[in-house]
């Protein structure tokens, strides 16, 4: 028995089901799960087409009886640059170093919506879709995984509208000096890193609304906080340099800022960003290595 | 030798389940109660199992082996750990205990549709659940127009699915399901849905499936689906397994344990009159067990026997009806030979013959019935035995007969003989 268990453990087709070729059979071994990362890599890959299925899904629903359509992915983040720019901008008179608000505020606005969508909608993910987890088997990653791809997409339409509000004041105003520079490079690296902190805090906090529904109504307070200790709508310049680095522990204030720097040709504040990318990455392996945890039960508190 | 496809060990499956707080005494225990309530509750949601009451096995300690190409039914009373099972072979729940082996891949039916978005058309959805149940986009692309033609739909391919009927959807959802090709089928009792053509054409497809030698593992109340359809039985009982072999034993076992189609069987008759006294009462020559199979016969017998107490007219009726409740016959020979006898006081002992119709395949319940005819009913004994009748199918083999066709539908008068005597 113990030699077959070997065998069945090292099968490369351990991942099953899915149909493919009729040939190799593969052997499935279920037992209690131990370990502490309980992630198939190899079973994700096998599922990646879920994955766009999913995202598909939800780009599809969203959008169908609406009049404006795939519109709402670009008219929702110029209205709030427009609302924070007339709050924010005009109200308070905060400086933003001969950056016009719209801008500044827009650039520090992309990472954070879709950071704040990715947490909020991969959150209620598992809780709102119950009734596909509890009776057909995949890889439940793909559920809160899939609401961050969908907010990705998102982010790609509002990033094109950042270019179209750009050329106004470059183009329009003579402000060229807007124009950011060759650190526009590090851009995918960031991206990357503010969605590896989405995925593991969307691990965490979907799991935990599964089982404690009172998330559901922590989550808002939470992504309202989260904003206002993060460089959104007011500059990281206000704080000196202990407390920025101290801040940093907050993986969106190093992402935030430098990401708004990139887009707005600044140099970057490095400590700051090792420190924010240093904490996303270990939230992201933490999510997934309690996501792997909880996952066992999922079906039997949904 | 070959492995086998399903090799399950030492299964267990336990739940937490919740028990009652005790209620307060006193006033001063009530605010306590109501301040530590969120600790409570939180203490309720963690994994720990506090006291022996919370724990429940929904499986224990189950082991059975099933060969590829096998077609197993799994039986069993509700809350007998059947849906446990196949949600642990499926992988939707990790067993507590044992262990599982399966050779090959797994497809797994446990309801018809899942994932379905109201909101997207029935073109989209067929890509959707394909996706969800483990199809490539290729093979669905692929098997689509075979999909579609199946499920009937093809006009209302763009539309919503939230516009469709309930059959409608779950036709789409069996249809997609049905062209999933894995070397394992896992079905749950998912044909009880659509009209009577559709649940012919399912169990006609999960016949070729199952005739396809591939491994089949079927959970289903249908006990003509069943029979038809699988090789062997796995009967389960309380979490345990009770019983596996021959399907037609397994069935036996699960009708005598009374959850059978036509609902609880009574034996003992309730008396309308002190006129009499009913000690004994046997259906085919037998008193101890609740369901009687007339397979190949085509007669049923009924003997009654016990006390007369008081002289005077005692006929027997006989009645038979559907699963439904629906009478199919009845059996009056005082009505049609110019009334019964007068019985006089002492023991009697009435037998008779019953001759059955052409009834279809399927459970039929007997009510037997002590009469003065036209006056009063003596005795009754409704729900007195479960006859399973293995008559000609109705939804499998593609015969022209639906249940609603049945050549003798309705309240038919039966034949057969009667003696009277004591």
């Amino acid at each position: 028995m113990d030699k077959m268990t070997k065998i069945a453990a090292g099968s490369p087709g351990a991942e099953i089901p899915c149909v493919g070729s009729p040939e190799e059979v593969p052997t499935l071994v279920i037992k209690p799960k131990r370990g502490w990362l309980g992630v198939d890599f190899g079973e994700l890959m096998h599922y990646r087409e879920l994955l766009y299925f999913l995202v598909w899904r939800d780009l599809k629903a969203r959008y169908k009886q609406t009049v404006i359509g795939a519109g709402w992915a670009i008219l929702q983040p110029v209205i709030s640059m427009i609302v924070f720019s007339a709050i924010f901008g005009r109200l308070t008179g905060i400086k933003t170093e001969g950056v016009p608000y719209p801008v500044w505020v827009y650039a520090a606005l992309l990472p954070w919506t879709l950071f704040s969508n990715s947490v909020s909608q991969s959150s209620i993910s598992l809780v709102s879709q119950t009734s596909l987890f509890t009776k057909i088997y995949f890889p439940r990653l793909l559920i809160p995984s899939s609401s961050v791809g969908v907010a990705v997409l998102d982010f790609c339409m509002a990033f094109v509208v950042y270019f179209g509000i750009l050329s106004y004041y470059v183009f329009g105003k003579g402000l060229y000096s807007l124009l950011p520079g060759l650190s526009i490079l590090l851009l995918p690296v960031l991206i990357f890193l503010i969605v590896i902190a989405a995925l593991g805090v969307g691990f965490i906090m979907s799991s935990l609304t599964l089982k404690y529904r009172d998330f559901r109504s922590v989550i808002p307070f939470m992504m309202q906080t989260w904003m206002f200790i993060s460089p959104v709508v007011w500059p990281s310049y206000l704080l000196g340099f202990t407390n920025k680095c101290l801040m940093s522990i907050n993986p969106m204030f190093g992402l935030i800022m430098s990401f708004q720097d990139v887009m707005l040709g600044r140099p970057i504040e490095w400590l700051m960003l090792g420190i924010s990318a240093t904490v996303s990455v270990s939230v992201f392996i933490f999510g997934l290595y309690y996501f792997g945890r909880m996952e066992r039960r999922f079906a039997d508190i949904a | 030798m070959t492995e086998p496809a399903i090799q399950v060990k030492n299964l267990g499956k336990r739940y937490k389940i919740g028990v009652r707080n005790k209620p307060a005494n006193n006033f001063r225990e009530a605010m306590t109660n109501a301040i530590m309530a969120p600790w409570h509750r939180l203490h309720a949601l963690g994994d720990k199992v506090t006291s022996q009451e919370e724990i429940f096995w929904a499986l224990d300690d189950v082991s059975f082996e099933i060969e590829p190409g096998e077609v197993v039914g799994v039986m069993g009373q509700n809350g007998a750990g059947k849906s446990t099972l196949l949600k642990i072979l499926s992988r939707i729940t990790e067993p507590t205990t044992g262990e599982i082996k399966i050779n090959g891949r797994v497809g797994s039916l446990l309801e018809v549709g899942t994932g379905f978005h109201p909101d997207l058309t029935g073109r989209e959805n067929v890509f959707l659940n394909g996706a969800i149940l483990g199809m490539k986009r290729a093979e669905i692309i692929a098997k689509f127009d075979e999909i579609v033609a199946f499920a009937e739909i093809d006009r209302f391919l763009d539309t919503p699915v939230k516009r469709y009927s309930s059959g409608m959807r779950v036709r789409l959802g069996f249809a997609v399901a049905a062209h999933l090709n894995p070397e394992i089928l896992i079905v749950d009792e998912v044909l009880a849905v659509g009209d009577v053509a559709f649940q012919k054409k399912c169990l006609g497809k999960m016949n070729d499936v199952a005739g396809g030698g591939r491994t089949v593992l079927f959970v289903s109340h249908n006990m003509s689906a069943v029979r038809h359809l699988c090789t062997r039985g796995i009967y389960l009982n309380a979490g345990k397994v009770a019983f596996t072999g021959e399907v037609s034993d397994c069935i036996d076992l699960y009708l005598k344990h009374g959850d059978s189609g036509v609902g609880d069987i009574i034996r003992h008759g309730v008396y309308k009159s002190k006129r009499i006294q009913v000690d004994k009462i046997l259906v085919n020559g037998n008193h101890e067990d609740r369901v009687f199979f007339t397979q190949g016969s085509k007669k049923v017998e009924v003997e009654i026997s016990g006390d007369v107490l008081e002289s005077g007219q005692v006929a027997i009726e006989v009645l038979i009806s559907d699963d439904a409740g629906q009478p199919v016959g009845s059996f009056l020979p005082a009505h049609y030979s110019g009334g019964a006898p007068k019985l006089a006081a002492g023991p009697f002992h009435i037998s008779s013959q019953i001759e059955l119709p052409d009834l279809m395949r399927g459970e039929y319940l007997l009510s037997v019935f002590l009469t003065e005819p036209g006056r009063a009913h003596l005795w009754e004994c409704e729900r007195c035995a479960c006859l399973f009748f293995e008559g000609r199918p109705w939804a499998i083999e593609g015969g022209t007969h639906s249940r609603d066709q049945a050549p003798h539908h309705g309240s038919v008068v039966l034949n057969g003989n009667v003696n009277y005597g004591s």
